[in-house]
């Protein structure tokens, strides 16, 4: 394959872009995304050597092969794995793992959970089409229940996971939800997500044209948009609808939604969000799933926190252990403290 | 005190077994331990079960340790044994019927109470219905004697009674002539903070000692001369010690940084135990979630440049297989060390096996070959994992090592190699790559694929679980390019053999009537039977196989100058298969799975069958 010299210039989005043909289908939300991450790669002036995308199975799967960058395309299941063990082993490298809803919540949700815990210093990039698409089309663990799909002929009994709550639980440092129809929404997340120091979650709501299409209209249409989404920003109130004219208030750690036309309710008495709430998070987490229908998907930096990363800590402690026990000639630990003669 | 007789006796073979929580795995070790200080020649073979405390007092709970010492030919800790120390009922009924007629029973009376009996499933007391008459019986009431030299100490009665070990080594060393000198430094600095304790310790030790010189029981003491072996530095090691030191030096060998992902496994673990204590040499150990993300992360880290290492045992193994599996489509270097234990599933945790070698050369979805090795002594396993990341990073392939856990767990003496004796290691790693145009699957003369790892402006690259082509490793699914990728695959491991030594006759004769073919632990107890064959007028010979795949070339010219081939193995007939496969020899095996070593007795009589019949 080629590879482009790219010191000493000023990158663009196509200096990311490999030889290699793109193969989602026509109308796939995937696009949208890989060109994204290539503008924002470019716009942050990161070093393609530098830079490592890793991914599992599935039809986001293949982004890495469309990436001028270092990368790696895995096993079903398992990017989240494979990037830990990359980072612990090369911590300075800028990893970016690309995972979906069957590949990072299912077959490979047990890695989500350790890897959020340790914070490595990741950006997982969760692509939620809430349905298996490669394998033409079987209920997802996102799917919502009753789903007509392949294999639920007559509606899908499994409920579903809430990908954000399951991230907050698992101690994650940075949840984010951003959606393949807003460019420069994605495009900001993305650049947050990098910027934190820490395992970035952000979940991309995409559309998968083909087994699951419109999954998100009410979140992306112009028509619903507006009335069933929140974008979060930090220190702001809560508010949404057309003319912003809905806010969320708490009664006590119940979110209630009020309409800031007709009823007496203030802005200042709204619910603000703050990043570093945990608690709120949670509740935000929530917002139009099971229970919460009523509310609006949030989209945005839920919540953010600073941790120490995993590899960070690795690296200290070596040192530590170097400082207060030197480095002895190696052998010195061949032979061991008890050695004798023959 | 009396003079007592000195008996000289060349070989000794003795059993420590006591309750779980009687710490017998750890008399065994200092006994090791101090055999070797004495230069003699010391094997060791340590059982316990899984449980960490099964019932006190029962035979499930049982925990032995045997060892053989003495000269120069000692290579199995020994079919039977001479001296039989039992802590309890439990113990003495497990281990009666490997113990010599004649032999000796060290027996401690407070473990023999009616509690004890009814426990151990005794209706009468062995020690008083003369059920015991083919035996000496020395009757030592050591609970009682320890606490009593300990009336001074300070420690509550329960911690008084744990001493009860020490004095029973301390007896033990007495009996043979003994200086405690290790097992001294031993207590003192694993206690030296807590005084207390590692006073009422030596006392035990001591205690136990003395007792011998002052006892009128026992009228004489063994005099076991020391070996004849190869003048040297000596250490001791263990082969999961040896596995973590072996991976280490190859690692300061190939100039790379060493990274150990890993999930802990019964009998896999202390490799990561080592590993993780030798962060001042650079090295990182990464304990996963599970076996399968310890394997992805060894392939994420085997990219990122480093000498990447997973370990496991044989359930683990299973796991592991689909990420090896893309460790052997991706061509990256690592090694995966598989410490076998019995199975199928959870089934032996703590005992011995090698029943992992078809799984280890084949079981793997798709044509997937790997070159898999085995150790065949505790000191071996150091050697071994060097070559295991030399074969690794020199042909960039995934390899499989396996040991077992009478390797893991058995200590020898090991005249060790400095550092500089080792050869050094060359990968394939770029680092310096100049021309405009790069392919990860452009290949040296051996086959290996270039190793470009991220950092390098001209080297990027993509890598993937998909077939490619051959030349730009780009994604295809052309039919030619399967069979080519797939053709290569394979030639590139059994190029290996090129790099491997050529089989010898380990020891016995060089052509004759029958060559016993191991492989792995069994090496000691097939070394012994075959030199005491040769020794008796018979025609065998010993070959010991350490390199699984590919096999060492020459290996039919050696099968040629036998009239007849058995393969001993612990499983059902497993290398047997392979030979029988690639060589179509009719090679005779032997076969046994009870979690235990194979005794010399059985071996020998089927050698001796195989030569009488036609």
């Amino acid at each position: 394959m080629e590879t482009t010299s790219v010191q000493n210039k000023k990158l663009t989005a196509k200096d990311f872009s490999s030889d290699q043909e793109v193969k989602w289908c026509p109308g796939c939300g995937d696009y949208a995304v890989l060109a994204q991450i290539q503008k924002v790669l470019a716009e942050l002036n990161k070093s393609p050597e530098n830079t490592v995308f890793v991914s599992g199975i599935g039809c986001s799967s293949r982004f890495t092969y469309y990436m001028n960058t270092y990368g790696m395309h895995g096993i079903h299941g398992r990017p989240l794995a494979i990037a830990s063990g990359l980072k612990v082993a090369r911590p300075e490298l800028d990893i970016w793992v690309i995972t979906g809803d069957g590949d990072c919540l299912s077959i490979g949700g047990n890695h989500l959970i350790h890897e959020l815990r340790r914070n490595l210093n990741l950006n997982i990039i969760m692509f939620n089409n809430r349905i298996y698409a490669l394998t033409k089309g079987q209920y997802s663990p996102t799917s919502e229940q009753q789903k007509i799909t392949a294999t639920s002929p007559y509606g899908s009994i499994d409920y579903p996971i809430n990908p954000l709550a399951l991230a907050l639980g698992s101690e994650a440092t940075f949840v984010s939800r951003t959606s393949d129809r807003d460019l420069q929404h994605m495009n900001d997340t993305f650049k947050k997500a990098s910027a934190h120091k820490g395992s970035s979650f952000v979940e991309v709501y995409q559309n998968c044209k083909i087994f699951n299409d419109d999954a998100f209209a009410a979140y992306t249409e112009k028509e619903q948009k507006l009335e069933h989404t929140i974008y979060t920003e930090q220190g702001k109130p809560l508010v949404f609808g057309k003319e912003k004219e809905f806010g969320i208030i708490l009664d006590g750690t119940t979110p209630k939604i009020v309409n800031l036309k007709t009823d007496s309710v203030s802005e200042s008495n709204l619910w603000i969000h703050d990043v570093a709430d945990k608690q709120k998070a949670f509740l935000l987490s929530q917002f139009s799933m099971p229970g919460y229908e009523q509310f609006p998907a949030a989209f945005g930096v839920i919540y953010k926190a600073e941790r120490p990363c995993y590899e960070d800590m690795l690296v200290q402690k070596i040192d530590t252990v170097k400082k207060k026990r030197g480095t002895p000639s190696i052998n010195k630990v061949l032979s061991g403290s008890n050695i004798w003669e023959i | 005190m009396k003079t007592k007789t000195l008996v000289k006796k060349e070989n000794v073979v003795i059993k420590f077994a006591g309750d779980s929580g009687d710490g017998m795995q750890l008399v065994g070790y200092q006994f090791t331990y101090n055999a070797a200080y004495a230069k003699n020649k010391a094997i060791n073979f340590p059982e316990f079960p899984s449980e960490i405390r099964a019932p006190k007092g029962t035979v499930a709970g049982v925990s032995s340790f045997q060892i053989q010492f003495g000269n120069e030919d000692v290579l199995t800790a020994g079919d039977e044994y001479d001296v039989l120390v039992a802590m309890n009922a439990a113990a003495l009924k497990t281990s009666l019927k490997s113990l010599k007629k004649g032999g000796i029973i060290i027996a401690n009376e407070n473990g023999f109470d009616a509690k004890n009996l009814k426990l151990a499933k005794y209706d009468t007391n062995p020690l008083e219905n003369n059920s015991l008459e083919a035996y000496q019986v020395f009757l030592l009431p050591i609970e009682t004697l320890t606490i009593e030299a300990l009336k001074d100490s300070t420690l509550t009665k329960p911690d008084k009674e744990r001493c009860k070990n020490m004095f029973a080594l301390g007896f033990v060393y007495w009996l043979f002539n003994r200086k405690p000198d290790n097992t001294v430094e031993f207590i003192e600095s694993k206690f030296a903070k807590k005084p207390d304790v590692r006073d009422a310790n030596l006392k035990a030790l001591y205690s136990g000692y003395n007792y011998g010189d002052i006892t009128e029981a026992i009228s004489f003491q063994y005099d076991v001369p020391e070996a004849k072996l190869e003048k040297g530095t000596y250490r001791g090691i263990m082969g999961n010690h040896a596995i973590a030191l072996g991976l280490l030096t190859a690692s300061q060998k190939a100039d790379l940084s060493l990274v150990y992902y890993s999930y802990p496994i019964t009998p896999a673990t202390d490799i990561l135990k080592h590993l993780s204590g030798y962060l001042n040499f650079g090295v990182k150990t990464f304990q996963a979630e599970d076996e399968i993300a310890a394997m992805c992360a060894a392939v994420g880290g085997a990219y990122g440049g480093i000498l990447s290492v997973t370990g496991t045992s044989g359930p683990g193994l299973a796991l592991k297989t689909e990420a090896l599996n893309l460790a052997i489509m991706l061509e990256l270097p690592l090694v995966v060390v598989n410490v076998q234990r019995g199975g199928p599933s959870t089934g032996l945790p703590t005992k011995m096996e090698q029943s992992d070698l078809l799984f280890s050369l084949y079981g793997r979805p798709g044509d997937s070959p790997i070159p898999v090795l085995a150790a065949s002594t505790p000191s071996d396993c150091f050697y071994m994992a060097f070559e295991a990341s030399r074969i690794a990073l020199e042909y960039m392939t995934p390899v499989i090592l396996l040991s077992d856990s009478f390797l893991a767990n058995g200590a020898e003496g090991w005249k060790f190699p400095p550092i500089e004796q080792m050869p050094p290691i060359k990968s394939t790693l770029i680092k310096e790559y100049k021309e405009s145009t790069f392919s990860p699957y452009k290949r040296n003369e051996k086959l290996a694929r270039n190793w470009a790892v991220p950092g390098n402006p001209n080297t990027i690259h993509r890598i993937g679980s998909l077939e490619k082509n051959p030349e730009t490793g780009n994604v295809s699914y052309f039919p030619e390019d399967h069979q080519k990728m797939t053709d290569i695959r394979k030639q590139k491991i059994e190029n290996i053999a090129d790099s491997i030594p050529a089989q010898k006759i380990d020891n016995g004769v060089e052509k004759g009537d029958v060559l016993v073919v191991g492989w792995g632990s069994t090496y000691g107890v097939i070394k012994t039977v075959v030199d005491n064959m040769v020794k008796s007028g018979y025609n065998v010979g010993h070959t010991h196989i350490k390199y699984m795949n590919p096999l060492p070339q020459n290996l039919e010219d050696l099968f040629k100058r036998f009239k007849k081939i058995l393969v001993p193995e612990l499983n059902t007939g497993q290398l047997i298969k392979v030979l029988r496969e690639k060589y179509l020899i009719p090679a005779v095996g032997y076969n046994k799975v009870q979690g235990i070593p194979m005794t010399q007795t059985e071996l020998t009589n089927k050698i001796l069958e195989l030569i009488n019949t036609k």
